[in-house]
């Protein structure tokens, strides 16, 4: 018996009397089959989106950030709604990679490299929009700190969207190293089986020449657990930076040392439901019933409660401190009684709904068993999380400290449109993703597959009985 | 003519490898190499392997990027071209350090996975479209494969068998 304990009682982790060539042949079977009807559909609308959206923001980088519904109260909009949403999007995967994996948890072994995926495409979408935002994208490297001939005008480390910067590359860059680190073993297994010349090169070209060595993978263990470990402080850190834009500055309802937390909470609350929302369907068309089982799905929805929770405390907290303080200006914060009665009353309570009151749902066992029930849920919640940072943007610069320069934002079909074309951009990528990489890591997976596999159970259970 | 050669024995389970090489390591036969599809727990020290030190070094690059987050802040906000911006400290890097803890942080993860995952390669001998390292393509779906560079053969191929191989193949070294 290879490989630790695993008391009986827990559910098998693969179920369906697996092999290990059972396995390969599993993973490898999207790769080397066609594309069915339902991508290609998936895949046309989602490149129409994408060109549509790289449209508006050739046209916004063309004409100016005016493009946009931006105005002179409300000079943060739809652009850095949008970043926060996809930043917060691309926390899940880290974490499932990296925080599973120094806490062991098995079960992160068929969701991880799916996670990560959608990590870094929605890390690239977030990316887009402050690279857009700064107008003048062709000197966008001016944000690092690059020796130049303007006397030497450095950048200013004490700003926080300078720590922006540094935090997200990093978060982008290590989390692309740790991904593709692992899928090496896994680019091997579809290279020593591909049939065809070209399929043979390009994964040759990917496997780095992998071979399994005993000694190889000592060290490859070795790399996942410090990069998980590095890792790990990095999922905290980047949300943290990112809610920084707003706790370190001077603005009412944002100058908030609750922030942080509250930021990262949210975070792997939305980067959970669009896990779900994904692998629920990745897990349907690439017929990977076997792999992504219901204690899977249970127990990502269990991580949403807890997530959902934290994010709920902090609302209420929000809420009565924006009461309690007695400040006019505190009346405004997005989540204050004048949040939820003013001209925004819908964006709030779109918030509380979708945040607060649909995910409580998952309470119930059967709810949280559902497919059909946990897909759209996840979907509401990944509304929800949209909303509370239009929120905290858009409700809490509408009313600033002059009545007189109080006013609306509203979003212009450019704004939507590269919303829509993230969107867009992000599907093209996971699409192609889903097509040409292994979406599970089947390497890791076969060494469960003694302890937590059907087999291996349902013998244990029969040995027991006996 | 040389008698050495090289024999490969494939087998089908991972706990049958196991046991095959500690009937090696009780033989005193030494294994030249063995092929997994996984990594199988215990393999490393059953075949007698150092710990590896590429976390040391992870340690070492960790530091590195902390040194050029100290320095890079040092130089820019309060050596070369010190500003006051928002009254902040600006002619004391102990003084303004607080406001660099992020990047100071970020540089340091960002070398030592960077230059960790360098070192892994390098170290493996493997590069983009390196050619396969296996002899044998089946190790990285389900076979596992020893290898020996051997005058002994038939001692080889009978523990091999003993321990409920799968396959031998002898080749000439």
């Amino acid at each position: 018996m290879s490989g630790h304990y695993e008391a009986p009682i827990r559910e098998p982790l693969i179920i369906g009397h697996k092999t290990y060539h059972d396995i390969s042949e599993d993973i490898a079977r999207p790769i080397e089959e066609r594309a069915g009807k339902l991508w290609w559909v998936s895949f046309w609308i989602a490149l129409t989106l994408f060109l549509y959206g790289f449209g508006c923001i050739a046209y916004t980088i063309g004409t100016g950030i005016g493009a946009w519904g931006l105005n002179r109260t409300n000079n943060w909009g739809w652009d850095i709604t949008n970043f926060v949403w996809w930043v917060g999007i691309g926390h899940a995967g880290t974490l499932i990679s990296a925080v599973l994996l120094l806490f062991r948890q098995r079960w992160r072994m068929s969701v991880n490299r799916s996670a990560e995926a959608m990590t870094i495409f929605a890390v690239v979408q977030a990316a887009i929009f402050p690279v857009i935002h700064m107008g003048r994208v062709w000197v966008g490297y001016w944000v690092f700190p690059l020796p130049n001939q303007f006397g030497s005008l450095w950048t200013n480390f004490n700003s926080p969207l300078l720590w922006d910067v540094f935090a997200i590359s990093t978060y982008f860059s290590v989390s692309t190293v740790f991904w593709f680190m692992g899928l090496i073993p896994d680019f091997a297994m579809i290279r020593d089986r591909a049939k065809t010349p070209w399929t043979k090169r390009i994964y040759t070209f990917l496997a780095f020449g992998w071979g399994g060595k005993a000694k190889h993978w000592q060290r490859f263990e070795e790399l996942s657990l410090v990069l998980a470990g590095l890792a790990t402080p990095l999922v905290f850190s980047v949300h943290t930076t990112v809610s920084f834009d707003f706790a370190t500055s001077v603005i009412k309802g944002w100058h908030s040392t609750i922030y942080p937390p509250y930021f990262v909470a949210g975070a792997v609350f939305s980067g959970f439901a669009m896990v779900q929302t994904l692998l629920l369907v990745a897990r349907k068309v690439c017929h990977l019933e076997d792999y992504i089982t219901m204690y899977h799905i249970e127990i990502m929805n269990i991580v949403i409660i807890i997530t959902g929770g934290m994010v709920t405390v902090a609302y209420g907290t929000e809420y009565f401190i924006g009461w309690y303080s007695g400040s006019r200006y505190e009346d405004f914060t997005y989540l204050s009684p004048g949040a939820a009665t003013g001209p925004y009353w819908w964006a709030f309570w779109a918030l509380i709904t979708c945040n607060l009151i649909v995910p409580a749902l998952f309470w119930f066992k059967r709810v949280r068993t559902n497919i059909m029930a946990t897909f759209i849920i996840a979907l509401i919640i990944n509304i929800g999380m949209w909303f509370e940072r239009f929120d905290i943007i858009v409700i809490n610069i509408s009313r600033d400290y002059l009545p007189s320069s109080w006013t609306m934002f509203k979003p212009t079909i450019i704004d939507v449109g590269v919303f829509l074309g993230t969107i867009g951009f992000f599907g093209v990528l996971f699409l192609l993703y889903a097509r040409t990489f292994p979406v599970i890591a089947q390497a890791e997976l076969k060494t469960i597959l003694k302890i937590s596999g059907e087999t291996y159970k349902t013998k244990e259970e029969e040995d027991e009985h006996h | 003519m040389s008698t050495t050669k090289i024999v490969f024995g494939i087998y089908a389970d991972d706990d049958d490898l196991l046991n095959g090489v500690h009937a090696f390591n009780e033989k005193g036969i030494a294994i030249n190499e063995v092929y997994t599809p996984f990594p199988v727990h215990g393999l490393d020290k059953a075949l007698g392997l150092r710990k590896t030190r590429i976390s040391d070094a992870a340690f070492m690059y960790a530091v590195y990027g902390l040194c050029i987050g100290v320095t890079v802040t040092w130089y820019t906000m309060n050596h070369d071209w010190a500003q006051n911006i928002g009254g902040k400290p600006s002619f004391d890097w102990g003084h303004n350090m607080p406001a660099f803890v992020v990047p100071m942080f970020e540089l340091m993860v960002f070398c030592a996975a960077h230059m960790m995952s360098l070192t892994f390669l390098i170290r493996n001998k493997m590069y983009p479209g390196c050619p396969p390292q296996n002899p044998d393509p089946r190790t990285t779906d389900d076979k596992f494969m020893m290898e020996f560079v051997t005058d002994n053969v038939d001692a080889v191929k009978q523990i091999l068998i003993d321990t409920g191989v799968e396959e031998i193949t002898v080749k000439d070294a």
